[in-house]
């Protein structure tokens, strides 16, 4: 299999701050691509554009072209988009007024789904998936928020998988997370590699180097370096990236 | 040193106290006063009973308790809808724009604004157009202020919503109308409900837009078209009568038209304390 989701130039502004000075990247299927950086260098943003959250943002403004499986991003609908590129935010984020067993169906339900079995099926199976269903079957109707912080962001995994999106961005999954909770996601997203596309954002180096297949590192806005993990972080081809990963800036 | 600390903090601690005691007088005053004058005229007729003719015993404001009811409900019925739907425009499709900034302000002025002047308002644009006074025209002065009211304790139930329930709402393919109708509102549901209330309490107990509009009728009102009763004006109409007898109807009512108030009030305020975990 090819590239599933190419990236062309991609430029992003805030007001007139310009965030990402064209980017260029491929991103391989089925692969866990971490993104690296200091604060600021506009890893969230990049990983926002793909699902066109960015835009959503009032004085935003997105140049440049994103392919997914072969169409621009630009040409789909922003939320028929979303379906197939999935999210996980850096905090936790259930739905409030909602259960356990509503906040992972959620967006199926919402979307229209109604069939009780099936979306009990998907509710179970994406708790499996994002290892959580041990844990909270006996409760499903137990609000989101009664979980533990760590918890709660395996939910927000869980929701995002009941979609069954094809791409799994994470913005920084794990920053609000305690290092047992961090253990568990990252376990996780080395199990989710199976099925999906996953991009991760990340301040930690290390979590960088223990989970993914290959690194991004971004500076300032633009891609100083991608490619394998391994490489990038013991053969770095870029002055910038040995003096990030070295510690001594950042 | 420390002494004087202490005494000076024992100085202050007195005169707030003493503040609070003297803030708390009045309304205690005024309370204790409608409930033992109110409480004595009170009886299963008022409650039962239209309005009788001076001199005659046993009449009450069946009439004015269910107009005060009826009119409420119509101002409900104009009011929180056009509330809630004009506060979800402001602070999910519109928060910037030269628009919301004017319906804000505007807003803020119409809250501030005398109840009379609403009053005088309808009685110039409804009453005067329609030919008659009527319970229609009275629920609408209600309405329009109740609808500031509504508008900003539901925004700032929405605000309160935080910004990453709406991401996460969009990020997994719901729509902006779903979030909001689905996910948005039943998280600020219950703010939005006690604001709605505290409304319905603010205008139950108004007289001035009802003087010039719903007018007052000492018998049962036969349409919405009609003038109707109402506790707050009934009250003001035997309170300043010369009768002693209907000075106690008035007493009874101020007991009942409070009573409703605070029923309301901490209803709105504590329905929903025991779920809100």
């Amino acid at each position: 299999m090819g590239q599933s989701l190419s990236v062309r130039d991609l430029e992003a502004w805030y007001g007139s701050n310009k965030t990402l000075k064209g980017i260029t990247m491929e991103i391989e299927l089925n692969h866990v691509t971490a993104i690296i950086g200091p604060s600021g260098c506009g890893k969230s943003t990049f990983v926002r554009c793909i699902n066109r959250m960015h835009e959503t943002m009032p004085g935003t403004k997105v140049k440049g072209e994103i392919i997914l499986e072969g169409v621009s991003i630009y040409d789909r609908d922003p939320v028929a988009l979303r379906k197939m590129v999935g999210m996980v935010f850096q905090k936790p984020n259930p739905f409030p007024s909602m259960s356990i067993y509503d906040n992972v169906i959620a967006g199926v339900k919402l979307n229209g789904m109604t069939n009780k079995q099936k979306l009990q099926a998907i509710a179970e199976k994406s708790l499996r998936m994002a290892a959580l269903w041990d844990e909270v079957k006996d409760r499903l109707n137990y609000s989101g928020m009664s979980l533990s912080g760590g918890q709660q962001q395996r939910l927000c995994i869980a929701r995002a998988l009941a979609v069954e999106p094809s791409v799994l961005l994470m913005d920084e999954p794990a920053s609000a997370l305690d290092p047992i909770a961090t253990m568990h996601i990252e376990e996780l997203v080395r199990q989710l590699k199976v099925n999906y596309t996953i991009l991760i954002v990340t301040h930690n180096m290390q979590q960088a180097a223990r989970i993914a297949d290959s690194t991004a590192f971004f500076l300032n806005g633009e891609l100083v370096e991608h490619g394998p993990t391994s490489d990038i972080f013991t053969n770095p081809h870029d002055k910038r990236t040995e003096d990030y990963i070295s510690g001594r800036f950042g | 040193m420390k002494s004087l600390r202490k005494s000076v903090n024992w100085i202050m601690l007195s005169i707030f106290i003493f503040a609070t005691i003297i803030a708390l007088i009045p309304l205690f005053g005024v309370l204790g006063y409608v409930v033992e004058h109110g409480f004595r005229a009170l009886s299963l007729d008022f409650f039962l009973n239209l309005p009788k003719a001076m001199g005659l015993s046993g009449g009450g404001m069946a009439n004015a308790i269910v107009g005060t009811l009826i009119m409420v409900l119509i101002a409900s019925l104009i009011g929180i809808p056009i509330g809630i739907l004009a506060a979800i425009y402001l602070t999910e499709y519109d928060r910037h724009s030269w628009l919301s900034v004017g319906v804000r302000f505007a807003t803020d002025v119409l809250t501030g604004i005398p109840s009379i002047i609403v009053g005088i308002v309808i009685y110039t644009a409804v009453v005067l157009k329609m030919g008659n006074f009527s319970a229609l025209a009275g629920g609408l002065a209600l309405a329009i202020i109740m609808i500031p009211l509504i508008i900003r304790s539901t925004e700032e139930m929405l605000k309160l919503v935080s910004h990453s329930i709406r991401e996460a709402g969009y990020a997994l393919g719901i729509s902006k109308g779903k979030t909001i109708l689905r996910i948005i509102l039943p998280t600020a549901a219950k703010g939005i409900i006690t604001g709605a209330m505290l409304a319905v309490a603010r205008v139950a107990g108004e007289t001035a837009p009802l003087l010039f509009t719903a007018l007052g009728n000492q018998y049962w009102a036969r349409s919405l078209n009609e003038p109707m009763a109402s506790l707050p004006v009934q009250i003001f109409q035997y309170a300043t009568s010369p009768y002693k007898e209907w000075h106690q109807q008035a007493w009874a009512g101020s007991l009942v038209l409070i009573s409703l108030v605070i029923i309301l009030n901490l209803s709105a305020r504590f329905a929903f304390r025991s779920r809100s975990n």
